[in-house]
């Protein structure tokens, strides 16, 4: 903790709270009345959700053939969307697991919400894998599972790797997120009034009294599921790379994918986490608890993951010009030149040249400027996967087959859809559960420093 | 502060958690049974047909042998279903004002065909080839059962993908000599040493080649 | 954008040889990209619009219910209907094949039929029909669909009405006994060509019962200007083949003689015959083509002259006089530069094998380059030799445009009481200048027999369904006289009546039925010992022995090119010309309700959907046009608003079309696709008009099936000549790089068996387009629409890649066809995450559609882009008489499915079958693929690599022989043989 002496660096918590305080400043946002704004919010959201439903009822009617794909172009942004969610649940595990093992208190106040955007992203993500499919009422097929078939699926494909990368990742944050909130569960339950309130908090709370014993088994089991998680962090993007890495299309077909997904994932999961937070604090009024150092070490983390990015785009093209495969070499023109020259120029300004004001203290201390940032960055990220989908299908090997893509409306309903889906899910959240961690807020109090200091 | 849960809540909650685990997994078991069960298969369920025919009379009562009525069981994928004139062959004669064969006699009469509820019914996209089964040795037994023991017809076997496979993987377990095909009471003395010298004689493609997708599906 | 990668790529590869796909690529100009550029372009709407007019892909949707419900319910319960009494030829489960004969444009094609239980499923050529030798063309393996077209027509109507047979035989008699008075000269009959010596018997005993009584012909695709031509040559009309199996040089006169007119098949299997390269090729013939619109023969051509089609007289004139025909002189005939280098260097070449050389002339050329041609043959001792004569196959050859004005100017005078349209659909084909329709208006008693309602049926009181070719009795004569026996093989599904019947109630009381009528004919024909046996022998044969017509040696009328010389008008140079042709696809218009044939990427444009109007490069910047545009095409007082295609090699100041569009009244499929051009035609010329040009501003969107991009470099097709060959035979092998079989990820498969392979020679591949339609028709593919096409969802699993080298005035084209690679190292396979697409032990890349979920990562990852995607439900599952049309050993897939090239595996588990149950091996040529055995050119073989002697292991021995994109070691079973050629050395160096 020295390094909150140093001047210019804003303190991780406001001056002046004792544990007390911060219980009721946290607990307060979920037992008091809900806040008009929530209800708008939310209202708004269950229509894009309805949205959702609507688009994939039809979807399920008339079939893929409903978006824009087509041969060569076998995905679109249905794979694009999935590959976005994915990446943007990554910070949510980063934050929670890794920080936490690198003992950096500063994530205490973001990583119970950063969690939950995992957990809703990765919810969003996986509904993409199902929908793209031609027939998804098999979809259970993916799985292996002792059927009368008698026969497996097929072990050397990515997408079987994804199902299990997926469900495991999504299985893991669950528990991570919920067995963190087991304590303030139960504190919400003390502090709860009304009865419903009381019981719904206690059978969550899982009988939590707090007790040293209870401590104990809370911190191993807490440890040890960032343990996991931390595995998850690495493991899941670099499956999710290998679905285009292990194909043989130009563009594709190259080894600097699984790093600089998992460095991109990380970099759009940050800009998703400053683009909730930002809001988040206003509304609340939790400045005090989610800091200007908070938004200024996250936007020092987008800074330095998207330079890997960057630097992994600078490789696809050496390697494309090293290889001097003619295929490879066309495709990097292609990108560059090509019909989707300006999503991939786009792709560069939000992804490479937007951060580079992040080297700039005054930029990374102006909440407006990272909010605006980490938007282009969401954008940046989303259209990076689309140019990979896209430039690489819709001009392969033989000329005769190349072709051109653009999504439907049904495609763009899709999106908006899951968009919708995870924003209703966040508005759920903050209103019923604590957004940030009391508990663990508690320990980076200036009362309990000395314990944290102390401590092993 | 008043105790909202009593006591026993954490016992219950515990139970629960655990109970969780074994229900999901018995779930699962069941939608695996009821899989293979024959309300899905079939298996062993008597259709409804138009007249009650009884392959145990037919075959093991009058002894006749399979090919009379299935007659193009050795040279087409269909084995064949005997046309009404063959039916009538016999019963001109016997049984000839029985009740029961009213729907063949007026199929006869008015010359419309009798629509028989198909009992072993592959889906489409399967291409069964009874010839080529027959040529290799495989008995009506196999497949069928042993119909000189069924008064009605019935399903003998699931039919499932799996249950093909065994055989596709293992044909050694099935094979007969090709005289003992249409037999129905033929058994192997050692199954175990015949089997792979008649696939040998009957020059039965490797298990690679029977499973492979296209042997069935196209 | 293109400019910089083609550069790098060409002067990065060893053949420096540029190839290109279209102008705008050649180009490089942005208009190309325009709407690709940006993301949301207009078509990108939520759903097919024109769908209206295929109702089948509306039914999609609901359809998924059932599609939604496969996934979790059982099996409904079905049953089986054995036969009352069984048919002793039947076994169920096992087609039979049945020998008949197709007619277009009047002349017989054989074919062999198979039938399922009763159900004519797909149509193949019969080998021993002189016509076919077991090859066909598209239309006739596309005919099995109109066959089961549910909007063919189902009742006989009079006004409107629903009536019976008997109610017209009475009405139709009622008319004739009031016409016997008068020697019937109120009566009329209007057929279309017929060489049916049956129905010229019938219609000759109607002229013989009613003697004032007039026949009249009119085929819209019309050869008169061969029939006068022949005329003028001999005196009389002759039919004139040709036989190109001895012949070194040929020279074609604006001639698509590989794809048009009567034989075209067989002249493209004998001259494929000569173009096959093995060895050292020595025996490879030439092919000069002298053309306007580039056609399949243009592409195959050593060397090609592009001139407009109204310039051709002038050079056949040109080389008439080269050569030193008599009569052929004149100032017009001066032709300057390259023309005239071409030309000498043709005569030289022609002169140099007298006798073993030919000139053909075009269907649709004027009857002056007959003339001349016929004159050149004959100054090159062709005839006899390389050009046969023989008596006309028609009975009754006439100038059919002459006769339909006589029979107009009749109806005009109300000189007609009964107006018999017997087959045929003038009101939509009559030159437009008669002004047929309002003229027949006039006769009080008018019928029409024809397969569909269509415009003619409109015009008269009277419609009667005719039987389809496959549902009636008939006969029909081949191009060389060969008469074939028409036998149904499915009775009527719609009640339809043949010609034969309704002329016989012409002639008697109670009509009989085609089988009578026909077998009378014959037994008047055939020797009457042993009748019964010979009309045996001749239905199953499908030929009648001894029919083919013995050559003649008439005497040549040298005068006739003095005529012909005289009468060549030089077009004005800045006089636009308008060609018409009939559509590859839809040819006079009678096709256009099979949405097969509307779906077929038409050669060279590789469209679909539309008729358009094709200029060349320079006249498209000249308009200010590109590809798309709607112009304004004036000609014979009438216009046409139709959209360009601009086409590589296409003359200058010439646009040309396809006729057989815009019908007004056909079907579903057919009506209101593209543009009539009818009205643009006139009696006099009917091929070739003054036209103007004007562009409008609008565009449409096409729906082609390939978009126009570089090569890259790369080397799809590999071609080279046959001096390169001699010189160093490995030529093309040493094209691309071929990595070795052990780079590899996974454990190379063994095949100790066999293993199938199947191989193309692009030396001789037409782009005719007959394997594409077989394939469409033996493996139950669906269409799915203009829309969808231009979404690139169209569904052949083979294509027909077209690639253009050169310069934009001249290139060379290529065409490739491409299926299903059959990788050893398949992509597809390691993707499936559900191991939909298997290896199979004998190296089939087998794909199991009830498996398949949909994920399309195969078709992503497929480097030949050959998967083909069921985007919606595209079968039509529910139209009950389509599903009488399927192949029952092929499944029908359904939405969300992959699907694509399977070699056929149907036939070859069939064959293999066969071949285990009587313990032998399968024989080389036992396994057929459909595309392989429709190919006219016999350019594609399929049997098993393994076996050495079989011709596919021979042909992978060749020199020549190589595998699409195998740097990539994906291990093709499908490879290839470039595609050779052999210029001239005189016009190589200048």
């Amino acid at each position: 903790m020295t390094e909150r002496t140093l001047p210019g660096r804003p303190p991780i918590i406001g001056p002046g709270y004792t544990s007390g305080t911060v219980t009721d400043k946290i607990s307060e946002v979920v037992l008091k009345r809900t806040p008009r704004w929530w209800y708008v919010g939310f209202g708004l959201s269950l229509i894009l959700v309805l949205l959702f439903f609507y688009a994939v009822a039809y979807l399920f009617t008339k079939g893929v053939g409903i978006w824009g794909v087509n041969v060569p172009v076998g995905w679109g942004w249905d794979i694009t969307n999935f590959v976005w969610w994915i990446g943007i649940g990554h910070a949510g595990t980063l934050i929670s697991a890794i920080l936490l093992l690198l003992r950096q208190p500063w994530r205490n106040s973001i990583n119970r919400f950063a969690e939950a955007m995992t957990l809703f992203a990765v919810a969003c993500a996986s509904t993409y894998p199902i929908l793209h499919l031609g027939r998804p009422w098999v979809f259970y097929w993916l799985m292996p599972y002792p059927n009368s078939l008698g026969i497996w699926p097929q072990f050397r494909s990515p997408l079987v790797w994804d199902v299990f990368a997926v469900s495991t990742y999504a299985t893991i944050s669950l528990l991570f997120w919920f067995v963190g909130l087991i304590p303030d569960l139960a504190t919400l339950r003390d502090r709860a009034a009304g009865k419903t309130a009381k019981v719904v908090y206690g059978i969550l709370a899982m009988g939590w009294r707090g007790s040293a014993r209870h401590w104990h088994n809370y911190e191993s089991a807490y440890v040890m599921l960032a343990g996991l998680a931390t595995f998850l962090v690495v493991s899941v993007h670099s499956v999710v790379s290998f679905d285009f890495a292990s194909g043989l299309l130009p563009g594709w077909h190259t080894t600097v994918f699984p790093p600089y997904f998992v460095a991109g994932a990380i970099y759009s999961g940050f800009a998703m986490v400053l683009t909730l937070a930002i809001p988040l604090r206003a509304a609340f009024g939790l400045q005090d608890f989610i800091t200007a150092r908070h938004l200024q070490n996250m936007a020092k983390v987008m800074l330095a993951t998207g330079l890997i990015v960057g630097y992994g785009y600078l490789i696809e093209i050496f390697l494309a010009w090293y290889s001097n495969d003619p295929y490879e070499k066309y495709m990097v023109v292609n990108r560059v030149m090509g019909p989707y020259a300006f999503q991939y120029w786009a792709l560069i300004a939000c992804n490479i040249v937007s951060p580079q004001f992040l080297w700039l203290r005054r930029v990374r201390s102006s909440t407006a400027a990272l909010f605006v940032l980490s938007i282009v960055v969401n954008i940046g990220m989303w259209l990076e996967r689309y140019v990979i989908i896209v430039t690489s299908l819709h001009r392969d090997f033989l000329p005769s087959s190349w072709g051109t893509y653009s999504g439907t409306i049904w495609d763009y309903a899709t999106f908006i859809g899951t968009i919708g889906l995870f924003l209703a899910l966040m508005f759920l959240f903050i209103r019923f559960l604590p957004a940030i961690s009391i508990f663990e807020m508690r320990t980076i109090l200036p009362e309990a420093r000395s314990v944290e200091e102390g401590g092993p | 502060m008043s105790q909202i849960f009593h006591r026993s809540t954490n016992t219950l909650s515990r139970v629960t958690i655990y109970a969780a685990v074994f229900l999901a997994a018995g779930l699962l078991f069941v939608a695996a049974a009821l899989d293979r069960s024959p309300y899905n298969t079939r298996q062993d369920v008597v259709l409804k047909q138009p007249v009650p025919f009884s392959h145990r009379h037919h075959v093991a009562g009058l002894g006749l042998d399979c090919r009379y009525c299935h007659s193009s069981v050795e040279t087409s994928a269909f084995a064949g279903m005997p046309s009404t004139t063959t039916c009538m062959n016999c019963h001109k004669q016997i049984w000839s004002d029985s009740p029961m064969l009213e729907p063949v006699r007026s199929s006869a009469r008015t010359g419309t065909p009798i629509r028989w509820t198909r009992v072993h019914d592959l889906p489409d996209f399967v291409y069964f080839n009874h010839s080529i089964h027959v040529a290799k040795g495989i008995g009506c037994v196999s497949c069928h059962g042993r119909v000189d023991e069924m008064p009605l017809m019935r399903q003998a076997q699931p039919l499932q993908m799996e249950w093909c496979l065994g055989c596709h993987r293992h044909p050694e377990e099935q094979v007969r000599p090709r005289d003992a095909v249409f037999s129905q009471t033929w058994q192997a003395g050692d199954q175990a040493s015949l089997g792979p010298i008649l696939v040998r004689e009957h020059r039965i493609r490797g298990a690679r080649d029977l499973t492979s997708c296209s042997t069935c599906h196209r | 954008m293109s400019d910089e990668p083609r550069d790098e790529s060409s002067s990065a590869r060893p053949h420096g040889r540029q190839f290109w796909r279209s102008l705008a690529e050649l180009e490089g100009s942005p208009g190309v990209e325009e709407g690709r550029g940006d993301e949301f372009p207009p078509q990108a709407s939520e759903w097919p619009d024109g769908l209206d007019r295929r109702r089948f892909l509306q039914l999609a949707g609901a359809s998924l219910a059932l599609a939604g419900l496969q996934g979790c319910t059982r099996q409904p319960v079905e049953s089986i209907v054995p036969y009352v009494r069984q048919p002793e030829e039947i076994v169920p489960g096992r087609p039979l094949f049945y020998a008949t004969v197709m007619t277009l444009g009047g002349y017989g094609h054989g074919l062999l039929v198979e039938s399922h239980e009763g159900r004519p499923t797909k149509i193949e050529g019969n080998p021993s029909h002189p016509a076919s030798l077991g090859s066909t063309d598209a239309y006739a393996q596309a005919s099995i669909l109109g066959l089961y077209d549910p909007d063919r027509s189902q009742l006989l109507t009079e006004l409107r009405g629903v009536r019976i047979w008997k109610d017209f035989v009475a009405a139709l008699q009622a008319r004739l006994k009031a016409q016997e008075a008068l020697d019937g000269e109120g009566i009329r009959i209007l057929t279309e060509t017929v060489t049916s010596p049956t129905l010229v018997d019938q219609i000759r005993a109607v002229l013989d019962r009613f003697p004032k009584a007039r026949w009249h012909q009119w085929e819209p695709v019309t050869r008169d200007a061969v029939r006068l031509a022949s005329r003028a040559a001999f005196g009389r009309i002759l039919e004139t083949r040709y036989d190109l199996r001895s012949a070194d040089v040929i020279v074609a006169l604006d001639a698509d003689f590989v794809t048009a007119g009567p034989g075209a098949v067989r002249r493209a299997r004998d001259f494929a015959d000569r173009r096959r390269v093995r060895g050292d090729g020595s025996g490879m013939c030439r092919l000069y083509a002298i053309e306007s619109a580039p056609t399949a023969a243009g592409t195959l051509a050593d060397h090609r002259l592009a001139v407009r089609a109204g310039a051709v007289p002038i050079v056949a004139a040109a080389l008439a006089r080269e050569l030193g025909v008599p009569g052929a002189t004149g100032a017009a005939l001066a032709l300057e530069g390259s023309q005239a280098r071409f030309v000498r260097a043709v005569a030289a070449d022609l002169l140099a094998r007298p006798g073993r050389c030919v000139v053909i002339p075009g269907e649709y050329a004027p009857a002056a380059v007959h003339v001349l041609a016929h004159a050149i043959n004959h100054r090159l001792d062709a005839s006899g030799a390389t050009v046969v004569q023989t008596e006309p196959v028609e009975p009754e050859p006439i100038d059919q445009a002459s006769s339909l004005r006589e029979l107009v100017e009749a109806l005009r005078a109300g000189r007609v009481d009964l107006l018999a349209i017997v087959g045929g659909n003038p009101v939509h084909t009559a030159p437009a200048d008669l002004r047929f329709a309002e003229a027949m208006l006039r006769a009080p008693f008018r019928f029409h027999l024809a397969t569909e309602e269509d415009e003619t049926s409109d015009y008269c009181q009277w419609h009667v369904p005719e039987a389809h070719f496959l549902e009636a009795w008939s006969d029909a004569r081949a191009f060389d006289g060969t008469a074939s026996i028409a036998q149904p093989l499915i009775e009527p599904l719609y009640g339809g009546r043949s010609a034969h019947e309704v002329l016989a109630v012409f002639l008697e009381e109670t009509p009989r039925p085609g089988l009578a009528i026909v077998q009378e004919s014959w037994r008047s024909r055939l020797p009457a010992a042993g009748f019964e046996a010979s009309w045996r022998r001749s239905l199953h044969d499908g030929v009648i022995e001894g029919t083919a017509l013995p050559a003649l040696t008439p005497a040549h009328r040298a005068d006739s090119v003095r005529e012909a010389v005289g009468s060549i008008r030089p077009p004005g140079e800045e006089a636009i010309e308008l060609v018409l042709r009939p559509d590859p696809s839809v040819f006079d218009g009678r096709f256009a309700n099979n949405g097969w044939l509307q779906e077929l990427p038409r050669p060279l444009s590789k469209l679909t959907w539309d008729n358009v109007a094709y200029v060349s490069p320079a006249m498209a910047r000249r308009l200010g046009v590109a590809s798309g545009d709607v112009v304004e095409v004036q000609a014979s007082g009438a216009a046409a608003r139709l959209p360009v295609w601009v086409l590589p090699g296409h003359p200058d100041g010439s646009v040309t079309a396809h006729l057989g569009y815009g019908r007004r009244r056909i079907g579903r499929v057919g009506t209101g696709v593209g543009v009539d051009l009818y009205p643009l035609r006139d009696a006099v010329s009917p091929w070739l008009v003054e036209a103007a040009v004007t562009r409008t501003g609008e565009r449409t969107d096409l729906a082609s099936t390939q978009e126009h991009f570089l090569m890259e470099g790369r080397h799809p097709v590999r071609r080279g000549t046959l001096a390169e060959l001699r010189a160093n035979p490995g030529f093309v092998a040493e094209m691309e790089e071929r990595p070795a079989r052990e780079e590899s990820f996974y454990p190379p498969h063994s095949y100790p068996g066999r293993a199938w392979g199947l191989a193309v020679d692009l030396s001789v591949c037409t782009g005719c387009n007959a394997c594409v339609i077989a394939c469409q028709a033996e493996n139950n593919i669906p269409v799915v629409g203009k829309d969808q096409v231009r979404r690139g969802r169209e569904m052949h699993w083979l294509r027909i890649d077209r690639y253009y080298e050169g310069q934009e005035e001249d290139p060379a084209v290529h065409n490739m066809p491409v299926m299903c690679m059959h990788c050893e190292q398949a992509p597809c396979e390691v993707v499936c995450p559900v191991g939909a697409t298997n290896h199979s032990s004998e190296g089939l890349n087998d794909m199991v559609y009830n498996r398949c979920v949909g994920t399309r990562y195969c078709s992503n990852n497929c480097p030949y882009k050959v998967r083909r995607f069921n985007f919606l439900q595209y079968s039509d599952e529910r139209t009950p008489v389509l599903q009488l049309g399927r192949n029952p050993d092929v499944t029908v897939r359904s939405r969300g499915v992959m699907e694509k090239c399977t070699y056929c595996v149907q036939r070859i588990n069939g064959a293999r079958i066969e071949a285990e149950k009587e313990g032998r091996p399968v024989r080389d040529g036992e396994v057929t693929t459909a595309c392989q055995q429709a190919c006219p050119t016999q350019a594609i073989v399929f049997g098993d690599i393994n076996d050495r002697q079989s011709r596919v292991a021979l042909w992978r021995s060749e020199p020549t022989h190589y595998g699409l994109l195998e740097e990539l070691n994906t291990r093709p079973r499908t490879t290839y043989l470039a595609k050779l050629s052999n210029p001239s050395d005189d016009l190589e160096r200048g």
